[in-house]
C-alpha cells in the first residue's frame, strides 16, 4: 500500500515537464581536492534506480571543494579495503577514494555501506598497520578514514541516502557540516497561459521538484520557517500584493500580511518566532517585524526613502536592509534594540539584496558598478569586497546553510536560470532549466 | 441681388423657417423660440440667402466639436501605458494630454474606477523594483489626483519586474518593461 501511495505522489508531484534541471560545472574544478568515488559493488538482483556513486560524486563536484574523478581515470575498481591498490591511486595524484557496497536485502528493500579510504596513509602501511593494544599487536586499519554501518533503504531513498553519504564525507573531510540533503524553493515562469507562475520546491540540486502552488498572478520572495516545514512568499492572486504562510507537510495556507499597497520581502527570524517584512501602507515602503504569535506589528525603518530586502543577522538582533536614504540604494545594519542605523557598503552604484554568512562574518550583496549587477561578497570587518560572479542580471542570492555555496539567479541566453558560486568565488555551476524562467531561490535549512 | 429684392425674400423666408422649427421641435416651446430668435438674429446680421444654413452649421459644429473632443479624448485614453526612463518615476511631458483625457473621464464618471498598475525593467533586484514600480504607480495617481480626479477613484498597485512585456533584455526591451498602465 505504502509504495502504490508512493507510487501516486510521485506522479502528482513530479512534473516531467521541468524535470531535467541539471548541473553544469563552469568554472573551478582545478583548484578542487582530487577523490575518487568507485562504483558501488552490487550483489543482488532488484535494478538500481541511481548510481549513488554517480549521486555522490556530483555532490562533491557541487561543493567546489573536490575534484571527483571520472571512471575512466580510475587505475581500478575495487570493491572492499583489501582490494585496494594503494600505488597505483598515488600514481594518479588521488589521495581519497571512497567505496561502497550495495545489497538487496529482501524485495524492496536495499542496503549499503561505505567506506573512506586514505591513499596515503595506507601506502604508508600498506593497508596492515599494527599497533600495540593492551599489550598486544593489532591490525589498526588507521587508513580506513570512516566506515559506515549497513544502512537499509528503500528503492524511492536513493537519492536521499545518496546525499547523506555525501554529508558525511564531507564533513569528515573538510570539517564543515554537509548541506546536500537541504533543499531549494524557487519561482518558475513558464509561457503557459493557464497558471504560469509555478512556486517549487526540490532537492538542492534540481532533482525531485514538487509544485507548492501554481498561480496565473505574480508568486515572489519564498523563504523557509528555519524548521524547514514552512514558507512565507508573496502573491499577487488578489489583484494584490499579500504575504501567505504555507504548511509544505499539511498545505494548508494563511495569509498573514495584506495592507494597501506593498507587503513584500518576508524573511523569517533564525528563531522563527517573527518575520520581517516591506510594508507601504503609511506612505513609502518601510521595514516592519511582525510577531508571528499576537501578530504585533513594529515599525523598524521610517524615512522618506525606499527601504526594503530585510534579512536577518545569525543573532536575531540585527537586520539588513537595502535603504535608499543616501540617494541611491546600498546596505545598512539596523539594531532592533536600539534602532541605531550603520550603513555597510561604500563600493559600487549600487548595493541589493544583503544577507549575512551563517557565521556572521560576511556579507552577501547584489553589487552594482558600471552598470553590471554581480553576487559579491564583503568581509564585515576589513569591509574588503570580492565580486563573486561574471554572469549577467545576477540576483536574489540564498547562502546554504553551511556558508559554503550560494545560489542566485541569473540570465543564460535568453532565460533566467539558477546558478551556484562557491562563497570563495573559486567554484561556478549552472543549473540550467528544460522551459520557462527560475527565479527567486531561497535555500532552505538543514532539514 | 438689389436690397429691395433681398428684403422681400427675407420678409418670405423668415417667417416661413419659424414654422418649419415650431412643427418639428413643437413639444419644446423654449427651445423653439430661442432657436427662432437666434435664426432671426443671425438671419437679420448675415442678411443673405444663405442663413439657414448658417444655424444648421454653428449648431452642428458644436456638436462636432464636442464629438470631436470626446472622439480625441477616447482616442488619447486608448493609450493607456507610459514609460518611464531608468531608476526614475517622473512622468515625461508627452504624457500630459494623455493623463487629462483620462481624468477628464475620471472627473465625468465619479463612479469610474481605475487602477494604476507600476512595473520595472528586469535591472535590479525584484524586491527593490517592488519599491519602484509603487512609486511609479503612485506618481501617475498624484497626478491624477492633481487633476481634480478623486483620490477613492484611483488605486495602485506594483508588479515590479515580475510581468514584463518583453523578455528580451535589450535596451529597447527594458525600455518597453519600464511602464505604468491605467485598468478600468
Amino acid at each position: 500500500m505504502k509504495k502504490v501511495l508512493t507510487l501516486v505522489f510521485g506522479l502528482l508531484f513530479v512534473t516531467p515537464s521541468f524535470a531535467a534541471i541539471e548541473i553544469l560545472i563552469t568554472e573551478g574544478l582545478d583548484g578542487a581536492k582530487p577523490i575518487a568515488v568507485v562504483p558501488f559493488s552490487y550483489d543482488g538482483i532488484q535494478t538500481l534506480p541511481v548510481s549513488l556513486a554517480d549521486v555522490i560524486s556530483a555532490d562533491l563536484a557541487r561543493s567546489g571543494k573536490f575534484n571527483p574523478k571520472a571512471v575512466m581515470e580510475m587505475p581500478q575498481q575495487p570493491i572492499t579495503d583489501k582490494d585496494v591498490d594503494f600505488a597505483a591511486w598515488a600514481e594518479k595524484g588521488i589521495d581519497t577514494i571512497i567505496l561502497g557496497q550495495i545489497r538487496d536485502t529482501r524485495p524492496g528493500v536495499f542496503s549499503v555501506t561505505y567506506q573512506i579510504i586514505d591513499i596515503i596513509r595506507g601506502q604508508i602501511t600498506g593497508g596492515g598497520a599494527q599497533m600495540l593494544s593492551d599489550g598486544q599487536l593489532v591490525t589498526s586499519n588507521d587508513h580506513i578514514m570512516l566506515a559506515s554501518r549497513p544502512i537499509q533503504f528503500e528503492p524511492a531513498d536513493f537519492r536521499r541516502v545518496a546525499h547523506a553519504i555525501s554529508d558525511n564525507v564531507f564533513e569528515k573531510l573538510t570539517g564543515i557540516k554537509g548541506a546536500f540533503q537541504t533543499k531549494i524553493a524557487y519561482v518558475l515562469v513558464t509561457e503557459q497561459p493557464q497558471r504560469p507562475y509555478q512556486l517549487v520546491v526540490a532537492d538542492y540540486d534540481g532533482y525531485n521538484e514538487q509544485e507548492v502552488i501554481r498561480s496565473n498572478e505574480p508568486l515572489m520572495s519564498p523563504t523557509w520557517s528555519p524548521d524547514a516545514t514552512k514558507l512565507a512568499y508573496v502573491t499577487f492572486e488578489n489583484r494584490q500584493a499579500q504575504i501567505f504562510i504555507h504548511d509544505l507537510y499539511s498545505g494548508s495556507r494563511e495569509m498573514i500580511a495584506s495592507y494597501p499597497g506593498i507587503n513584500g520581502a518576508p524573511k523569517w527570524s533564525p528563531d522563527g518566532s517573527k518575520l520581517a517584512m516591506v510594508l507601504s501602507k503609511d506612505g513609502n515602503p518601510e521595514i516592519y517585524v511582525m510577531d508571528l504569535l499576537t501578530r504585533k506589528l513594529t515599525r523598524v525603518t521610517n524615512n522618506r526613502a525606499i527601504d526594503t530586502e530585510p534579512s536577518w543577522y545569525p543573532d536575531g538582533q540585527s537586520l539588513v536592509v537595502t535603504s535608499e536614504i543616501g540617494g541611491r540604494p546600498q546596505l545598512y545594519q539596523i539594531d532592533l534594540r536600539t534602532g541605531k542605523k550603520k550603513r555597510l557598503t561604500f563600493t559600487g552604484e549600487m548595493n541589493l539584496g544583503g544577507s549575512i554568512t551563517p557565521d556572521g562574518k560576511s556579507l552577501i550583496t547584489v553589487n552594482r558598478t558600471r552598470g553590471n549587477y554581480h553576487i559579491a561578497r564583503q568581509d564585515l570587518r576589513t569591509g574588503a569586497i570580492q565580486v563573486l560572479t561574471k554572469t549577467y542580471l545576477d540576483e536574489s542570492p540564498s547562502v546554504s546553510p553551511n556558508g559554503n555555496m550560494i545560489i542566485y539567479s541569473t540570465l543564460h541566453g535568453q532565460n533566467q536560470v539558477l546558478a551556484l558560486v562557491s562563497v570563495d568565488g573559486r567554484f561556478k555551476a549552472r543549473l540550467p532549466s528544460g522551459i520557462g524562467q527560475v527565479k527567486s531561490p531561497a535555500w532552505s535549512p538543514y532539514m | 441681388m438689389q436690397p429691395t429684392q433681398l428684403l422681400k425674400y427675407l420678409v418670405v423666408a423668415l417667417p416661413m423657417l419659424t414654422a418649419a422649427c415650431s412643427t418639428t421641435t413643437g413639444e419644446d416651446d423654449t427651445a423653439t423660440s430661442t432657436n427662432a430668435r437666434e435664426t432671426a438674429t443671425t438671419g437679420a446680421v448675415a442678411g443673405n440667402d444663405g442663413d439657414t444654413v448658417e444655424v444648421m452649421t454653428l449648431e452642428k459644429k458644436r456638436q462636432m466639436q464636442v464629438e470631436e473632443e470626446e472622439r480625441k479624448q477616447a482616442t488619447l485614453r486608448q493609450t493607456n501605458m507610459l514609460f518611464f526612463d531608468f531608476d526614475d518615476s517622473q512622468i515625461q511631458g508627452k504624457y500630459f494630454e494623455i493623463l487629462e483625457a483620462h481624468a477628464a473621464y475620471l472627473r465625468a464618471n465619479p463612479t469610474a474606477k481605475v487602477v494604476v498598475e507600476g512595473h520595472c525593467d528586469e535591472r535590479g533586484t525584484p524586491e527593490y523594483n517592488i519599491a519602484l514600480g509603487e512609486r511609479r504607480a503612485k506618481s501617475v495617481a498624484k497626478y491624477l489626483q492633481n487633476l481634480g480626479v478623486m483620490s477613492s477613484q484611483i488605486s495602485t498597485v506594483s508588479y515590479g519586474e515580475e510581468k514584463s512585456l518583453d523578455k528580451s533584455r535589450t535596451e529597447a526591451a527594458f525600455a518597453k518593461n519600464r511602464r505604468a498602465v491605467l485598468v478600468y
